[in-house]
């Protein structure tokens, strides 16, 4: 935080230190685990050697991180003492029940930089999986111990990690004052990006992570910008008479579908991310919105009523005919597709409730993942194993991971406010 | 065609930037973090209003009600607002400098976005009904709120009706 600080004051910025400060007051984001896997990998992770401050803090980053994922369960190495360099005593971590193990150090370098090494080992097969060494700093510490999460998450269940990713989503703090935040995958290091007297919502993140696409009504109507989060530059992207919104990116990140009015009707159009470019997509005298590309940039799913009640629809990225997704029951909304494009995630009315809902593309075969009454905005990690959605709780807006088959858990929430609109970054390059 | 809104507080941000000595802060300010690559904060900034003629806010005049009110995933303007709305066609008609915003919303039940668009359909409806008896295209900007501003912030069946509407702002109100 000082160091920020100080950034900010060379450049002049105080307005914007104090609407941050503003923000952090009340901005934290709790995260309780509310379910797990049914199979979950006992995991040991020895605690960190070197500097004790600072081998406490990845130690427990690494930790957090593997437990929250519901796919391992923690096994308590006793403060049994080894780093990356000690031959580990396999049987000593086999009668604790570690079917892995992972041990590392920190060690200091003369510039004040920091480095984070780790090993990690099959204990039944007494063999190296691997390591790794990230550079770190005092400050970097915890997203230190978010990559060697990420690495043993891999390692252990052959997909990427997602930990050292980034999140987005909006503070509704009350009435008059809501706030774009940016979060890292864990809650932590909230920092606002907007701050607005009216509502902001649908917020998108570019491929390549650097800008966040997102509706503002500041202007009292709905208008798109897309805001480059490292300067807090923002361009209006469409702000064309009528209604302005619903802004997803195309996954070469050179166009955005979105929503617009200005023909009449909501229709589906893409244009640059630039904002030149307009190209209108749907024509049908209805409801056309929430459009989102598919992985490989063909289709365009997106909502209508087209059929009397809203439903998932598809069309091809150079216009047709749509064709439509979703058969069953009267409500079905918001369609968002896995980074593999197999599964589409989408929020259905069952029994007066609004649940999310995911459909493998291949055999149309639906499961309601959840049994909530306000479920929305579904937005997928980037390795497709978790669902990130806005709920409630308690009569508050939250966010809610959630497993594909709906066993793991997980709830986000701020202790002054409604957190909703959710949008989970990509991987961190 | 397209308007690029900058808000005062980002050009006083871009000034401040510009006047900076130290080009490569000015060049994307960006702000150190823990966690990750920087996020700079940006504070929007609303719109002021005006004063209106006395006619439009005299809660004896007609005029002085903005507010038509819809049935559950309707959009159709209820016989019970034909006056209201020809009324503001009429001042429309004989004010041609006065432009108006319509403003749709919805309920909280349902996504944001479709909402948004069910909005839309109201203001819509409403516009082609003050457009059909004489108030000129140019003169009405049909737009959506979806269910992001409630009029009130119950949820029940009450809350929810007073929140399906589209208000008639005149310019100066938004």
């Amino acid at each position: 935080m000082l160091r920020m600080l100080i950034e900010l004051r060379r450049v002049g910025l105080l307005a914007v230190v104090l609407a941050l400060l503003q923000a952090s007051a009340h901005a934290e984001l709790t995260i309780e685990i509310t379910g797990a896997g049914a199979n979950r990998i006992p995991v040991a992770i020895a605690d960190f050697g070197g500097d004790p401050a600072a081998a406490r803090i990845v130690t427990s980053v690494v930790r957090a991180d593997l437990e929250r994922s519901g796919l391992f369960k923690m096994v308590d190495g006793g403060g049994l003492a080894m780093t990356e360099t000690t031959t580990p005593p396999f049987e000593d971590w086999k009668s604790r029940g570690a079917d892995a193990l992972a041990a590392g150090s920190i060690g200091g370098s003369a510039d004040g930089r920091q480095e984070a090494r780790f090993r990690l080992y099959d204990v039944n097969k007494q063999s190296v999986l691997g390591g790794s060494a990230f550079v770190t700093s005092r400050t970097m510490l915890r997203a230190a111990g978010h990559r060697i999460a990420d690495v043993i998450y891999e390692k252990l269940t052959g997909e990427p990690g997602v930990f050292s990713t980034r999140i987005a989503y909006v503070v509704r703090v009350n009435a008059a004052r809501y706030e774009l935040h940016i979060a890292d995958a864990d809650g932590q290091n909230a920092q606002a990006a907007l701050i607005s007297k009216e509502p902001i919502i649908s917020p998108s993140w570019s491929p390549d992570g650097s800008r966040l696409a997102y509706v503002s009504f500041e202007n009292k109507k709905p208008v798109i910008y897309v805001h480059s989060l490292a300067s807090g530059k923002r361009i209006v992207v469409a702000n064309f008479k009528g209604s302005n919104s619903a802004p997803t990116w195309s996954p070469d990140g050179s166009r955005l579908a979105v929503v617009l009015s200005k023909d009449g009707g909501s229709q589906i159009f893409t244009v640059s991310a630039d904002g030149s470019g307009a190209q209108r997509l749907t024509t049908a005298n209805a409801i056309n919105t929430e459009p989102q590309y598919s992985p490989d940039g063909q289709w365009i799913y997106f909502t209508s009523d087209r059929g009397g009640s809203p439903q998932i629809y598809r069309v091809g990225v150079g216009g047709g005919d749509p064709q439509r997704v979703s058969f069953e029951g009267s409500y079905n909304v918001t369609p968002r597709l896995s980074p593999d494009g197999k599964t589409m995630a989408f929020i259905s009315r069952r029994d007066g409730g609004f649940r999310l809902s995911v459909m493998d593309l291949a055999s149309r075969q639906v499961q309601v993942v959840t049994d909530s009454q306000k479920d929305e905005s579904p937005t997928f990690a980037p390795n497709g194993r978790m669902i990130l959605i806005a709920t409630e709780a308690g009569g508050r807006g939250v966010l809610s991971a959630v497993s594909l088959d709906g066993r793991i858990k997980q709830r986000l929430s701020v202790t002054a406010g409604d957190v909703r609109e959710p949008a989970w970054g990509p991987f961190n390059k | 065609m397209k308007q690029f809104v900058i808000p005062a507080a980002l050009l006083l941000l871009l000034a401040a930037c510009s006047s900076t000595p130290d080009k490569d802060a000015s060049a994307g300010a960006p702000v150190e973090t823990r966690g990750g690559p920087g996020v700079a904060t940006v504070t929007a900034q609303g719109v002021d209003s005006h004063n209106l003629p006395a006619v439009l806010t005299d809660p004896n005049n007609i005029l002085s009600k903005r507010s038509v009110y819809f049935d559950y995933d309707n959009y159709e303007v209820k016989a019970e607002y034909k006056d209201l709305v020809a009324s503001h066609a009429k001042f429309l008609t004989g004010n041609r400098q006065f432009k108006m915003l319509i403003q749709g919303n919805t309920d909280e039940r349902g996504s944001r976005e479709y909402n948004l668009a069910l909005g839309q359909k109201r203001a819509d409806a409403v516009k082609n009904m003050l457009a059909l008896l004489g108030a000129r295209e140019d003169q009405l900007e049909a737009v959506s709120l979806g269910e992001e501003k409630p009029k009130n912030e119950g949820h029940n069946d009450d809350a929810w009706a007073a929140n399906r509407r589209a208000d008639m702002l005149y310019n100066g109100e938004f």
